[in-house]
This record gives structure tokens, sequence and C-alpha cells, in this order.
């Protein structure tokens, strides 16, 4: 990946992050945050990728990153954490194999829209598994300060 | 103001902001967490609610008995969820009273403010095409995905106001989005359909339902989870059914 690439990718996570949030309607204030976790979640999943830990493993750890990251800024600004977290993770979506899959089984190509499926079946349940484990961490420091507190 | 109005005002107040909440998108748990909350500030200790995704019930500890609140509608408006829960902050340190609280929530109810359709325009188009280049790489195609995702987004908002079936209009804007797609490669203003279908679609994403199953039913609920993850996959499946129908012509 070039440092334009980079750019590039960078720049349309973020503005496609922040635009997602316009169309749910977030408040004015949380959308600059919501396109940075966006940008947080992605950039993790993407450098996993390349640096050879597979799709998998790179949705779990941006999955998590963004649920952990939602609850501090949620926490930070007072606010729902789900106005951060909704449109952090449509960067992860995997609209690509998603698309090839229903492409392949409307042209009756059977194999390949079942390879589609399992890759759409796996992220999907990679984002899930993250968001679990980022609850986990959660919920494990929710203890921490009650106990502090 | 007796008793039984204060307690009648509580449970107006908890049932109105527990369906603002759920219809505009919020989880179960939030929804629990700040229904028993504006009852607890409100000085009726344990109080009882019981929510799912189609109807919320609660009593209180009173003589009342419990009441019903159905939730007919399901938007998203996130901003709403947002002032419900900055109000029953304002509620809990004692800057509004119940009375306040109670009038604002019914005023909240009446007004929608959306940000204005070109801006929901704009950002369709912004989401479609910056996503095409992330995820396929291909810049050439960055303008024509950003006119066709915009496009199928003015179907689906125009759709939804005269139909109110979301999953129609969704099965329609992605059979637009496909059918603009193929003209534009037609006419040589794009390369390939696949990564401007790919791109375009990306605003219809149903990302808050998806989002919220997973967490109610990590938070146990799981009657309101997996009906979450119904409407994900019911959305998905009508995108995907607009899209095949299109590419029968390829």
């Amino acid at each position: 990946m070039t440092i334009t690439q980079f750019l590039i990718e960078s720049i349309g996570t973020y503005t496609a992050t922040v635009a997602f949030g316009i169309l749910v309607n977030i408040p004015r204030k949380a959308l600059n945050t919501g396109g940075l976790i966006g940008l947080l979640g992605y950039l993790i999943y993407r450098f996993t990728v390349l640096g050879g830990g597979g799709y998998v493993v790179g949705n779990l750890l941006g999955a998590m990153a963004i649920g952990v990251a939602s609850l501090q800024f949620a926490r930070m600004k007072r606010m729902p954490m789900i106005l951060f977290n909704i449109p952090a993770l449509v960067p992860l979506v995997p609209g690509g194999q998603a698309y090839q899959m229903i492409k392949n089984f409307a042209l009756g190509q059977n194999t390949v829209a079942f390879s589609y499926l399992i890759q759409v079946i796996m992220i999907s349940g990679s984002i899930a598994f993250g968001f679990l484990l980022s609850e986990l961490v959660n919920r494990v420091q929710q203890r921490f300060w009650q106990q502090r507190g | 103001m007796n008793r039984e109005q204060h307690d009648q005002l509580i449970l107006h107040t908890a049932l109105t902001a527990g369906r603002i909440m759920l219809e505009n998108g919020s989880e179960i748990e939030r929804v629990e967490d700040t229904m028993i909350r504006i009852a607890t500030n409100a000085g009726v200790e344990g109080s009882q609610v019981f929510v799912t995704i189609t109807g919320i019930l609660m009593a209180l500890n009173g003589e009342l008995g419990a009441q019903i609140e159905p939730i007919k509608k399901r938007i998203f408006d996130l901003e709403k969820v947002s002032v419900v829960n900055d109000l029953s902050r304002q509620f809990a340190v004692k800057k509004i009273t119940l009375q306040q609280f109670s009038n604002r929530l019914d005023h909240l109810d009446s007004e929608t403010k959306y940000f204005p359709f070109w801006l929901q325009l704009f950002a369709a188009a912004l989401v479609s095409g910056p996503l095409e280049v992330v995820f396929r790489h291909n810049l050439p195609d960055f303008w024509i995905t950003c006119v066709v995702g915009m496009l199928g987004w003015w179907v689906y908002y125009v759709l939804n106001k005269f139909i109110q079936i979301r999953f129609l209009s969704e099965f329609a804007a992605s059979a637009t989005i496909g059918i603009l797609a193929l003209v534009g490669v037609h006419y040589g203003l794009g390369n390939s359909v696949d990564d401007i279908i790919i791109g375009g679609v990306m605003p219809l994403v149903p990302g808050v339902p998806l989002t919220n199953s997973v967490r109610d039913v990590l938070a146990g609920n799981l009657v309101s989870g997996p009906a979450r993850a119904i409407e994900a996959l019911v959305s998905a499946a009508a995108i995907g059914f607009g899209i095949a129908m299109v590419l029968q012509f390829l």
C-alpha cells in the first residue's frame, strides 16, 4: 500500500462514516467522533490484514476497537454509545463479498456463491464476536471503576 | 397533585421516554435503564419494566396497575435517542421538573428535526463514492458511484414517505441502483458494474438493526435481539433481490 493509497483510503473511510451518521440522523456534535472511531476500526482491520493476520482476525480486532473506543467517548461526552458504534461499523460491512454472493447466485454459479456466503458469515460472525469481546473489556473496566469510586 | 396523579405522571413520562427511544433505534438495555432511572429520580423505588421491541410494560410499586405502551413504527433517528438521554440526565440533577420533562417529551414526539433533504442526498453520495474507492480501489468510477448512490437514496426516501414499508423501498432502491449502474457502464460513464453497485447500496445498509441485535443478544434480551437480526436479514435480502433481479439481464 503506497502513501497515496493509504491517504485516499483514510479520507474515504472518515467521509463515509460521517456521511452515514447524517443518514441515521445522529447529533451534530457526535459526527466527528463517530468518523474518527470508524477510521480507527478500519485502520486496525486494514493493518491486520496487511500484516498477514487474515480478514477474520482483522474484523474481530477492528470491531473490538470500535466497541471499546465508542464506550470511552460515550462516557466522556455523556451520550449514548450507539451514536458512535453504528456509523463506525459501516466500513467493516462485507459489502463486496455479499454482492459477489448475490451475483453468483443470480447467475446460477452456486459453488462460487457458497464460498462467498461462507466469507460473509465468517466476517459477520467475527464482527459480532469483536463486539462481544469489547463488551467484556467494558464490563471489566466498569467493575474496576465502581470498586475505586 | 395527589399521590395517584403523581404516579400517573411518572408512568406517562417513563413510558413516553421508552417509546420514543425504541421507535428511533435505541437498544433495549438503555430503554430499561432510562425508565427505571426516571422512576427512581421521581421518588419511586422498585419499579418494574418489561421491554420488548414491539411493546413496553411498566408497573410502579403504588396503587396503580401496570400500563402498556405499544411500539408501532420503527425509524432511525438517533438524535431523539440522544435528546431523551439528555433530558433524563437533566431530570436526574433536578434541572427540570417531572412535569417539564413530560411536556418536553410530548413536544419532542411531534417534531422531527432531520438533516435537510439535500444534505441527506449529499451524504448518500459521500457514503457511496468513498466506500467504492476504499473497497475496490477503483478511482475512475468515483463520480458515477456518487451519483448512482444518491439517486438510489432518493428513490428509497421518496418511496418510504408514500408506502411506509421499508423492505419494499429498499428493494426498489437497490433495483434502481442496479439499473443505473448498468446504464452508466453502457454509456461509458463507468468501467465496472460490480464496483458501482457495491458502492451504491452502502447507504442502504441496515446498520442500526445490525448493531443493536448484537448488543441486545449480549445483554440477554433473547426476544428482541433475534427479532432485530431478522429485521436486518430481511433488509439485506430485499436489497439482494433487487440487485439479483437486475443482474438477470446481464
